[in-house]
């Protein structure tokens, strides 16, 4: 760098030096041309409904009436109200049960379990597996509902055939670990799909030295593949465990029943909001949600940006 | 062995030991080929516990749509195709799978277009602050859901009078999928080595003939996982239409299908079956096409 400073032709180096970073000629002002489309779509429909929520959670908004013609500024009462409220916690509790197992522990462990046991068949077999877990997340989620309403149903579902437990209401006496095992049947495949790529792009030469020096099968995955896939785990942990703190298809099969034993965060705000029709309520528990995805994703990224520096 | 401590032995001793391994290295081959047919057959049986496990519930989809008297117990159907004649009489069914399908693709145009040209702007520009927006899209996407902000989105859309209309519903679909479409594909992007843009740019082609002719078939995995996942989060949302649309005219597949077996008293399975077969197939068609075609993996570029 220094040496070509010297040089008199300093108009030959910019761009030369431009082209380095920027190797297909798009200029700083095209690029922004390039980001605009997609930020304005962003900023309006993503991060606008986020700061209005705000607002929202410190009025006395309702559905019907007069407050929702006219709402008033109450302050910090939706959020006391909220935070006094023993069904508020009960939800909250219900929320890290269901994103434990179903996402950070059944997804993730199943998702790579398949994709590590289906790297080295080939063949029908391989694409069996990979299409009946990709299917079940392919199918749309009322559908899927459906399915587990049948096959989980009291007189006549195809479990209870199986097991012989005629009359058995899974969804009434076991709501929780129904909609767990709902939800990894439903987004194995995300997780499946992911870890198998990436352990596609684990460089095989390394896999073979590691078998030359004698590393057993768990050596070779503690010691080779997790390092060369790290970032794969930390995207595919972050997005799980968001996706499942936020979905909402748990209440398509139990509707948070029964007793609320399924009201799930998400599932809480709709009852709050909509059939309650408190969207100012609604809206500061929507904030509390906002706020716990976001110490979630904040430590990740940490996480992963204390990786990437290193 | 026991006959080693003492030293005074004829030297035949010292020679039998080495007689002895040939049966035992024996022994240990067959101990070793034997735990690998039985790891094989255990590995085989669990796999397919798994696969039956992931089958089951989809058993009663394949099969009850072709039966005559559907019931909720798995049975070998009374073959007949009149639940589909059925089906096609029910002006709200087949108008939603329209519907669906209108919103899946028309957002996923969207997504697909702006979300390639910011990630290909992104990865090749240093723009100042770039990471920055980047993990701030991606914090975005995490905490801003379709169900945290269920009331605020409602409100603006209201605002804007984009109620009950497509218009609103796909920016807002839009709108949350963007950030991680962004996110994979610049890291997606970034992985593609940037030699083929030089020599794409030294034969004089520009930024723009460059992302389709260049960028875009090496990206095209990526692109295509990303549109078929734009497409099967919209088909299956339920929802931002079921908020921010009224009318059952409008109403996407993904709705029609709930209140079918909601709201009518007694479920009607031969519609419900037919139905729901109805709506999945198009997208695990497509899924499974697409699939096979691209191998649907985030390969990470051709490494230079």
């Amino acid at each position: 760098m220094t040496t070509t400073v010297t040089t008199p032709a300093g108009s030959a180096i910019a761009p030369r030096r431009r082209r380095a970073d920027d190797v297909a000629g798009l200029g700083k002002a095209r690029a922004g041309i390039f980001v605009a489309p997609a930020l304005i779509i962003i900023g309006l429909f993503l991060l606008f409904p986020a700061v209005w929520t705000i607002w929202l959670g410190s009025t006395d908004y309702r559905l019907t009436g007069l407050q929702a013609a006219s709402p008033e500024f109450v302050g910090l009462d939706n959020y006391v109200e909220a935070l006094t409220d023993p069904s508020f916690w009960n939800s909250l509790w219900l929320t890290l049960i269901f994103v434990l197992f179903s996402g950070i522990i059944g997804q993730t462990l199943i998702g790579f379990g398949l994709a590590w046991s289906v790297r080295n068949i080939h063949g029908w077999t391989k694409s069996l597996i990979e299409g009946l877990v990709l299917a079940a997340w392919v199918i749309p989620a009322s559908v899927a509902s459906f399915l587990w309403l049948v096959l989980l149903d009291r007189r006549s579902g195809t479990v209870n055939g199986l097991l012989g437990t005629q009359g058995t209401a899974w969804l009434i006496d076991h709501p929780m670990e129904s909609i767990i095992i709902f939800n990894i049947w439903v987004g194995t495949a995300f997780s499946m799909q992911l870890f198998s790529s990436a352990l596609s792009a684990v460089p095989p030469s390394q896999i073979e030295s590691a078998k030359m020096v004698g590393a057993s099968g768990w050596q070779q995955l503690r010691d080779v593949i997790v390092p060369n896939i790290k970032g794969h785990i930390l995207t595919n942990t972050l997005l799980i465990t968001l996706w499942t703190f936020n979905t909402f298809t748990p209440y398509l099969v139990t509707a948070g029943g029964p007793n609320g034993k399924t009201e799930i965060l998400s599932v809480y705000i709709y009852e709050t909001a909509i059939p309650g029709g408190q969207l100012g309520l609604g809206a500061a528990i929507s904030l509390i949600m906002l706020l716990i995805n976001l110490v979630i994703a904040l430590a990740y990224v940490r996480v992963s940006r204390g990786r990437t520096k290193r | 062995m026991t006959s080693t401590p003492t030293p005074t032995s004829t030297p035949t001793s010292t020679t039998t030991p080495p007689v002895a391994p040939p049966p035992n290295v024996r022994k240990v081959a067959a101990n070793a080929s034997l735990r690998h047919f039985l790891s094989r057959v255990a590995f085989a049986i669990v796999m397919t516990i798994v696969g039956v496990l992931f089958a089951l519930p989809m058993v009663w989809l394949v099969l009850a749509p072709f039966d005559a008297t559907p019931s909720l117990t798995l049975s070998w159907p009374d073959w007949t195709l009149d639940n589909f004649a059925r089906l096609f009489e029910n002006p709200y069914a087949l108008r939603s799978i329209g519907n669906s399908l209108l919103l899946g693709v028309a957002t996923m145009v969207i997504v697909v277009g702006f979300g390639a040209l910011a990630a290909y702007a992104m990865s090749r520009i240093r723009i100042p602050g770039r990471d920055g927006i980047l993990y701030g899209l991606l914090l975005l996407s995490s905490i801003v859901t379709g169900t945290a902000a269920m009331v605020p989105t409602f409100q603006i859309i209201t605002q804007l009078g984009l109620i009950n209309s497509y218009t609103g519903v796909v920016l807002v679909l839009a709108g949350g999928i963007l950030p991680t479409v962004i996110f994979i594909l610049k890291d997606f992007m970034d992985s593609i080595p940037k030699s083929y843009e030089e020599s794409a740019r030294l034969y004089g082609a520009g930024p723009f003939r460059i992302l389709r002719d260049v960028v875009a078939p090496i990206a095209r995995p990526g692109l295509a996982f990303i549109a078929i996942w734009t497409i099967v989060q919209v088909w299956g949302n339920f929802l931002v239409p079921f908020i921010l649309l009224r009318s059952p005219d409008l109403q996407p597949a993904a709705v029609v299908m709930y209140t079918f077996y909601t709201e009518s008293g007694q479920a009607d399975l031969r519609l419900i079956s037919a139905f729901a077969l109805l709506f999945s197939a198009p997208v695990l068609i497509i899924y499974f096409v697409v699939n096979r075609r691209y191998g649907f993996r985030f390969h990470g570029g051709i490494k230079s």
